[in-house]
């Protein structure tokens, strides 16, 4: 009974500050739907914006003249600072767009933030969806619901230098081993060249590893997801890429630290033999040394001829939730999305569509797109559905996996059953 | 009107006695209670919400958590790692620039007026160059493809930011490059500010510089170390740009975080602000204890800052 007074003042403080919460911005749908007035949409500034411009200035005019009284106002927004505008924009929706593109791995994250507008009736209605690709799909689905429409897909595959393997008589590697045992061949000839340069910081370099041992990220059931990353075959490809940062290929000492980018500045500066790079990378390549002494081909898989399931990347457009213009920005959406936009988008880009068909249409013109083209038919893969994902993402859960293990601090095991141990904690947290 | 007369006859103005100095300390404390003690509420308030970005920006319920937040920190074992690397480098990067603040302003008192100006020009240059510049410029000086110290020094490509402690070696000597001349000119003014008799009659029995700087001129600033020390300590202790830079983020999986890093990292790469917000916390208090521990022992001595 004693206790019993102090016990009240506890409860009476944890009512007063319960009672002044912080703030939080009231970012429930609007329930207005105006059928004339601006359109605000943020798109992201590419390197070399202007090609993209114009094909979103084409579309932009044409919606519109059929949509009288409307005026639209694009906004190209640096990719470096997203993230913070658009946190500022789900904090106020006054000074939000009515649509903007995102990266498909945060698609989860905004929608748990309560930033995307629900727009599953509209893309089923839609007659050009059907021929979207299924992983495309696949990002802008969560629970079941789709929340905005895919813009391009965007995978990577290996980059090797001609001129290199024409010297030292080497063919393109035709499976992981292979490719382990070229890339050494390689920094052995020529030491002043990474063999295959691969970064600690790398995840989506890596991922394929994980995923062509048959490893996961991790699994879903019933809608909550259990991270995979330390089960056997993941444990496998885990090992399989941390055993390319040796002095043989790529030295621990400096490729622990790089990202993708990194790893793409070394090939295009010609000091790698051969690295993984995205379609998206093709400019950055072409800017280099090492223009025209290069070819692409799909990143080899752990059977001869099989193909590494890589991610699928890429960007979608959505709506946002706090928009008063509903069923203009949907349609604003998809004409941004259309199979004639992305026709046009990769002639000026060379961002690859996410509707098979327009793809395939756009890969027999531009050879350069085949490989990226096979590896997407090869079957791809995605990051978990889960808003869990933006904080593993955004914590490095597996940049600092893999580093613990390239750095010898860690053994495999141990290191993926703390990342492991991690993105539970981050899948259960985010709910 | 007679009563009060008299009233204030018998104990001159007893209520503008007692608010005079508050009128007059107001307006200080009104910036004040704006500039730090709303933003401390703020910060201490969110620290018991579960508050991330979903909460912001309004997909869920903003929830009280009491003190889960400061749970889930302390059963956090990168934390306590994190705190320990963070005292442990605080703690060298005081030494060290202490060490080399005072050397250095003793050294100021000893030498010519061109010498002087030039260690005194060269170490505001120090002391004015932006943090973020002053790191990029000494990872280039180490940068194991570019680096003029690998080339001089004859280490080849070796990297500096690869191992932990040579990564925080190489942070140190920033930190200490960028906050000793705060030390020098402070320390410098006082030595001047010592009578020179006293320094002349200690040189005349004979005193070696050190023991001079030793039983002497430490006496005698004791309030100006004091004040350098207790910045010094709350400085490093802070230190966040360095590391940020040089490590990129926190050093090869996470090697070389300090608590401010860490603190960022939890708070805005993650949005989990509420966590955040409750290393924040731990900060400041931990802050205020060092700080009033050591004043507290001064006192004691029986001198007064």
């Amino acid at each position: 009974m004693k206790l019993a007074p102090r016990f009240a003042v506890l409860l009476a403080t944890a009512a007063v500050v319960a009672g002044c919460a912080p703030q939080t911005s009231d970012n429930s749908a609007s329930d207005k739907d105006e059928t004339s007035g601006t359109l605000r949409v943020w798109l992201f500034q590419e390197v070399g914006n202007d090609p993209k411009a114009k094909v979103v200035d084409s579309v932009v005019t044409a919606f519109e003249k059929a949509h009288k009284g409307t005026k639209v106002d694009v906004e190209y927004i640096p990719i470096d600072t997203r993230a913070q505008r658009v946190k500022a924009a789900f904090n106020d929706p006054k000074s939000a767009p009515d649509v903007m593109e995102y990266g498909n791995t945060d698609t989860a994250g905004y929608v748990h933030d309560g930033g995307l507008l629900d727009v599953t009736k509209e893309f089923g209605a839609w007659s050009e969806a059907k021929d979207t690709d299924p992983t495309a799909k696949q990002s802008v689905t969560v629970d079941g619901k789709q929340y905005g429409s895919p813009f391009y897909v965007g995978v990577r595959a290996l980059y090797y230098r001609t001129d290199v393997f024409k010297d030292l008589g080497l063919q393109p590697p035709k499976t992981m081993a292979e490719l382990a045992s070229t890339a050494r061949k390689i920094h052995m000839a020529k030491s002043d060249l990474y063999g295959l340069v691969v970064g600690g910081a790398y995840t989506y370099g890596a991922m394929p590893f994980v995923w062509a041992n048959g490893g996961e990220l991790a699994t879903a059931k019933d809608g909550t997801y259990t991270s995979a990353i330390d089960g056997a075959a993941a444990q496998k490809g885990i090992k399989a890429y941390t055993s390319l940062f040796t002095s043989d290929n790529c030295p621990a000492a400096k490729c622990a630290v790089m990202g993708g980018n990194d790893t793409i500045t070394a090939f295009a500066a010609g000091k790698a033999g051969m690295a993984i790079g995205g379609d998206f990378s093709h400019s950055a390549v072409e800017a280099g040394k090492v223009k025209g002494k290069y070819a692409v081909v799909p990143l080899p898989g752990v059977a001869s001829g099989s193909v590494a399931p890589a991610f699928a990347g890429g960007n979608n457009i959505g709506v946002l939730k706090s928009t008063s213009h509903r069923t203009l920005a949907v349609d604003l959406m998809e004409q941004l999305t259309s199979k004639a936009t992305q026709a046009s988008m990769f002639d000026a880009m060379g961002f690859l569509p996410t509707f098979t068909d327009v793809r395939d249409a756009a890969a027999a013109k531009v050879p350069f797109e085949k490989p990226f083209v096979e590896t997407l038919a090869a079957g791809t893969k995605f990051v978990p559905a889960s808003p869990g994902w933006s904080e593993i993402d955004s914590s490095l859960v597996l940049p600092t996996m893999l580093q613990e293990v390239i750095s010898g601090k860690k053994s495999v095991a141990a290191a993926s059953k703390d990342a492991a141990k991690k993105m539970n904690d981050a899948f259960s947290s985010a709910g | 009107m007679r009563v009060r007369r008299g009233r204030s006859r018998s104990s001159p103005r007893p209520l503008g006695s007692w608010t005079t100095p508050w009128i007059y300390l107001a307006p200080a404390l009104v910036v004040l209670g704006g500039l730090l003690v709303y933003p401390i509420y703020q910060l201490g308030l969110i620290s018991f919400f579960q508050y991330t970005q979903a909460q912001v920006s309004g997909g869920e319920p903003t929830t009280f958590k009491g003190f889960g937040n400061y749970a889930e920190l302390f059963s956090d074992s990168q934390f306590w790692q994190v705190l320990l690397s963070t005292v442990l480098f605080a703690g060298a990067c005081v030494v060290s620039t202490l060490a080399v603040g005072c050397a250095l302003a003793v050294l100021l008192t000893r030498v010519r007026a061109v010498p002087r100006l030039v260690l005194m020009l060269a170490a505001l240059g120090a002391w004015a160059t932006p943090a973020v510049t002053g790191s990029t410029v000494w990872l280039l000086l180490f940068d194991p493809d570019f680096g003029p110290v690998n080339r001089v020094l004859g280490l080849g490509d070796h990297s500096w930011t690869y191992g932990r402690l040579s990564a925080f070696f190489l942070v140190l000597l920033e930190v200490v490059w960028c906050s000793f001349p705060f030390v020098m000119v402070t320390v410098y003014a006082g030595i001047r500010a010592v009578p020179s008799e006293v320094l002349e009659a200690a040189a005349l029995d004979g005193a070696s510089q050190w023991r001079i700087w030793r039983s002497i001129l430490t006496p005698m600033l004791r309030p100006i170390l004091t004040v350098v020390t207790i910045q010094s300590v709350i400085w490093d202790f802070k230190v966040f740009t360095q590391i940020y830079v040089m490590t990129n983020g926190g050093g090869i999986a996470g090697q070389n975080l300090v608590l401010n890093v860490y603190a960022y990292q939890q708070a805005f790469a993650s949005s989990k602000y509420s966590l955040g917000s409750a290393i924040g916390v731990v900060m400041l208090l931990m802050l205020l204890a060092v700080t009033l521990v050591y004043l507290r022992l001064l006192r004691r001595q029986g001198e007064e800052l």
